[in-house]
């Protein structure tokens, strides 16, 4: 079913329930965005996507990259919440990531010179999930997850240890943007990997990537780099 | 045991279990969950084999039963059809109890219950005032009836509501009762659940859930455990009639697997209801088909929140997800759901029972029907209490609280778990109820109520809360995660010292962040403890910011302990108990404390009985 939404002024028909994300940015508006991905499930843990919707009553910050268009629904994407929160945002993730290039650009695009929080941390993992998510629904692996909750969570394979449902396919360092899951060695068949923040080591693949599974998934792995390439815009 | 095939064998084996009773039969009621802490087993063990020696088996009934409310005198036994009331006993008391009050008739003084305002011994429980300020509703059953006997449930009325439901109303005419009783969830939110379960029923699906949120993660708070615990049938009686209702045929009930009587008595309360044909196919034949199914949860507090819930019962990490499309159109395995608190089950089969009309005429204009608190802290009488919606909070701390420990004055009550709010002395004729809570800066949540008395520093206690928020928030979305880790520290700059100018704004600033972009109602709440302190006791933050004092007492840098010299008597008292031989002084002369060499532990500050201790 076809809706009409407005995104700052500019009305559009779209699918029900098409992302306001994907909308705006049919229109060329650009949101920024941390933890989303077209090729993976929207996580909404960034919240660098918030927008203001308009649905029946009180405006709301939502997040664009998983909020649902429906019919009538007006969105303002760069208000003066939507800016404040989504800088409050940005600089909590500075403090806690002070070192990190994708935060560092993304301050200095948002016009962000400190941070007004508390700094001595340096946290090289953002917790935007995109590495568990690309493992579990690219890879159908599934072998790391979110350890640990609240301050204390963390990427990890279960209990720490070395992972049998680990493929070695190496997406998730690929898709990683801040460089938290490191490859030892030499990219390749036996390439042996490890989580930089709890460090446990990612067994190399004892198939030697011979199996059906890595096969499928050479293809991705290659449109996977160079989605990559465009997050990070390394040229 | 009998298994219903109609409406008529269940009101036919209600009137068998009547008629054997006999109203002059002696009942020993004795709380058998909460009690236990206190002993209460080997009570209840010493009843059985006194009653065996004195030939009373059969006679004289002893029932196990749920929490009674009044925690604070436990172990708790009530002898019926008397209603006399002991409180502290112990195996030891109890031969002298059967032989005198249940064979003689007579009174056991000593373990009446004292009113330690006039002094007077009070006979029966219902003469308590903590008993006798409340509106017992829900929670009546709880503490009266074995919530192991499906029997016993039956006979005090239990699954009348669920043969009117199905045998004489619509589904629809159902969810109208419900709408128009106007119970709305006790769970926190305050949601109306006729509307609710009316959207679960016009959402689209052929398979649709009901489940019972029991996770009850809030610290100090056993209201729903011990609804759980007590009397499990009233929410499984609810959640049929919802699932009628709505057109479920599948719940869930979630409970912490650390409340492992609920678990059990839950479990029971489950097999019993198959077996008499309650739960299953083609109900009381009236083509109704529901089962249940419990799922316990490790724990964590955010697994309370709906869709965290939803997601832990799928087998997921029990992280909340976007709720931009509602759980009663996709909820759990993306199904049309509906999820109440399990107090709010437990209101459901009064309602069908007695109809909207009564229900409406219980509290005030939007908050209808009575709530369940746990009152902890410096009051009195802490336990459970049950009141209409709409008792000021002066009533429910002072009449049923009995009033603050030690007679030291009032000074907040932080109600609705760790996300609410603390309410200062000036808000206390307010009436409780969903909407005032909510304008005095603190939520009903599930309905924890802890007193604070002058020696509780307003700013430490909002540091208390968000340390625990920090640990218990899922971690997933950045404003709750980060934000409260940010809190934390401002707030600890602040107790220990370190506080400066424009850390109110900050912490303010980030407090309106949190609550406009958290994903899900943690973020959006946690930052209540801090916000409602501020706003109520700014001075007292300035004090630790400004003047480096911590005007309770309680942040360790901010104060010292002096000794008033024309109070003190000279007892010594205080300088033979300090850990740290900081005090010095002859005997019947004034005492001195050493500031350099106190620790603060405050051991003399709570021993000295001419309160000669004081801060400085
Ligand atoms: C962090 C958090 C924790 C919660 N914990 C509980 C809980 O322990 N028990 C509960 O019934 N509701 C809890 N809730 C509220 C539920 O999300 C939900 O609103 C409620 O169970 C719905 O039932 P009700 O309408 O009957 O209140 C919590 C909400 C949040 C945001
Ligand atoms: S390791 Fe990388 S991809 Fe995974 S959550 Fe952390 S920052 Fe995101
Ligand atoms: S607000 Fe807190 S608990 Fe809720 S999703 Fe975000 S991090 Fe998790
Ligand atoms: S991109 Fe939407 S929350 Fe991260």
């Amino acid at each position: 079913m076809m809706v009409r939404i407005t995104i700052n002024g500019q009305m559009l028909f779209v699918q029900r329930h098409t992302p306001v994300l994907q909308a705006a940015a049919r229109q060329g508006i650009v949101i920024p965005t941390l933890c989303y991905h077209e090729a993976l499930k929207p996580y909404g843990s960034c919240r660098l996507c918030l927008v203001e919707a308009h649905r029946n009553g009180r405006p709301r910050l939502v997040t664009s990259c998983n909020y649902p268009a429906e019919d009538g629904l007006v969105v303002f994407t760069d208000t003066e919440r939507v800016k404040s929160a989504r800088k409050t945002a940005l600089e909590l993730l500075l403090a806690r990531c002070p070192n990190v290039p994708q935060i560092q650009r993304l301050a200095q695009k948002m016009g962000i010179k400190t941070s007004r929080f508390y700094k001595k941390q340096d946290e090289r993992c953002i917790l935007c999930g995109l590495c568990v998510r690309a493992c579990e629904e690219m890879v159908g692996a599934g072998a790391i997850g979110f350890a640990g909750r609240g301050i204390e969570k963390h990427v990890n394979t279960p209990f720490g240890l070395q992972s049998d449902a680990c493929i070695g396919c190496g997406s998730c360092t690929y898709i990683c943007p801040t460089g938290c899951i490191e490859m030892v060695g030499e990219p390749g068949p036996s390439a042996h990997r490890k989580i930089r923040i709890s460090d446990p080591d990612l067994p190399p693949c004892g198939q030697e990537h011979r199996c059906e599974t890595c096969t499928t998934n050479q293809q991705f792995i290659e449109e996977m780099k160079e989605v990559i390439r465009k997050v990070r815009q390394v040229p | 045991m009998p298994r219903f095939s109609s409406i008529s064998e269940l009101e036919d084996y209600r009137r068998s279990i009547l008629a054997k009773q006999d109203p002059k039969t002696k009942v020993i009621r004795l709380c058998d969950t909460g009690c236990r802490a206190k002993g209460s087993p080997r009570v209840a063990d010493a009843v059985e084999a006194c009653l065996n020696e004195h030939g009373l088996n059969g006679r004289v009934t002893i029932k196990r039963t749920g929490c009674q409310g009044f925690c604070q005198i436990g172990p708790v036994m009530v002898i019926e059809p008397d209603n006399i009331l002991y409180q502290k006993i112990g195996p030891q008391d109890v031969p002298e109890i059967i032989s005198e009050t249940v064979l003689d008739g007579n009174v056991v003084d000593r373990l009446l219950y004292k009113d330690p305002e006039t002094g007077t011994k009070i006979l029966k429980e219902a003469d308590i005032p903590f008993y006798g300020h409340q509106t017992k509703i829900v929670s009546k059953k709880t503490g009266r009836i074995d919530p192991a006997d499906i029997e016993d449930y039956i006979a005090e009325g239990g699954y009348s509501a669920l043969a009117k439901a199905l045998g004489t109303m619509s589904p629809m005419e159902v969810i109208e009762t419900v709408e128009a009783s106007g119970l709305r969830g006790r769970g926190g939110g305050g949601f109306p659940t006729g509307k609710k379960w009316r959207s679960c029923r016009d959402a689209p699906g052929m398979v649709k859930y009901v489940i019972a949120n029991g996770d009850e993660g809030d610290p100090g708070a056993f209201m729903d455990r011990s609804l759980m615990e007590g009397d499990p049938h009233s929410i499984l009686e609810g959640m049929m009639i919802g699932a009628y209702a709505i057109g479920a045929r599948e719940g869930f009930i979630y409970v912490r697997d650390e409340y492992h009587i609920a678990v059990k008595h839950l479990s029971l309360a489950i097999e019993q209801a198959e077996s008499l044909g309650l739960l299953g196919k083609n109900i009381l034949s009236t083509g109704f088909d529901f089962t249940v199914q419990i799922n316990r949860g490790a724990g964590a507090f955010v697994c309370g929140e709906s869709t965290a819930l939803m997601n832990s019962l799928e087998g997921k990490v029990g992280e909340p997800r976007a709720k931009y499309v509602h759980t009663v159109e996709s909820g759990l395995w993306d199904r049309p759901s509906a999820l109440n608190n399990v107090e709010t089950w437990a209101n459901v089969p009064l309602i069908i029972e007695r109809g909207a009309q009564w229900y409406q005429d219980l509290g005030t204009d939007r908050s209808k029907g009575t709530k369940i608190f746990s009152l902890v802290g410096k009051v009195r009488n802490t336990g459970l209490v049950e009141v209409p919606m709409g008792v000021p909070l002066r009533s429910i701390i002072f009449d049923i609280g009995g009033g603050i420990k030690k007679d030291r004055a009032f000074k907040a009550v932080q109600t609705g778990g760790p996300s609410g709010g603390c309410i200062p002395a000036h808000k206390l004729d307010v009436p409780v109820d969903y909407d005032n809570l909510k304008q005095l800066g603190a939520i009903m949540g599930s309905g924890g109520m802890i007193v604070m008395d002058e020696r509780n520093c307003m700013v430490d206690t909002a540091k208390y809360f968000i340390h625990f928020l920090m640990y218990e928030s899922c971690g997933k979305c950045v404003p709750c995660r980060e934000g409260l880790k940010q809190m934390h520290e401002i707030l600890t700059n602040i107790c220990e010292g370190r506080g400066k100018k424009g850390d109110l704004d900050l912490l303010e600033s980030l407090a309106r962040f949190m609550v406009d972009a958290s994903l899900c109602g943690l973020g959006g709440t946690a930052p209540n403890p801090v916000l409602s302190t501020i706003h109520y006791f700014r001075d007292e933050y300035r004090a630790h910011i400004v003047d480096k004092k911590c005007p309770a007492g309680v942040c360790r840098n901010l104060f010292e302990y002096v000794i008033a010299e024309d109070r003190c008597n000279g007892c010594t008292l205080c300088r033979l108990k300090c850990p740290e031989d900081a005090i010095s002084g002859e005997k019947k002369k004034p005492h001195v404390i050493d500031a350099k060499k106190c620790v603060r532990c405050g051991i003399c500050y709570n021993l000295c009985k001419q309160e000669a201790v004081v801060i400085r």
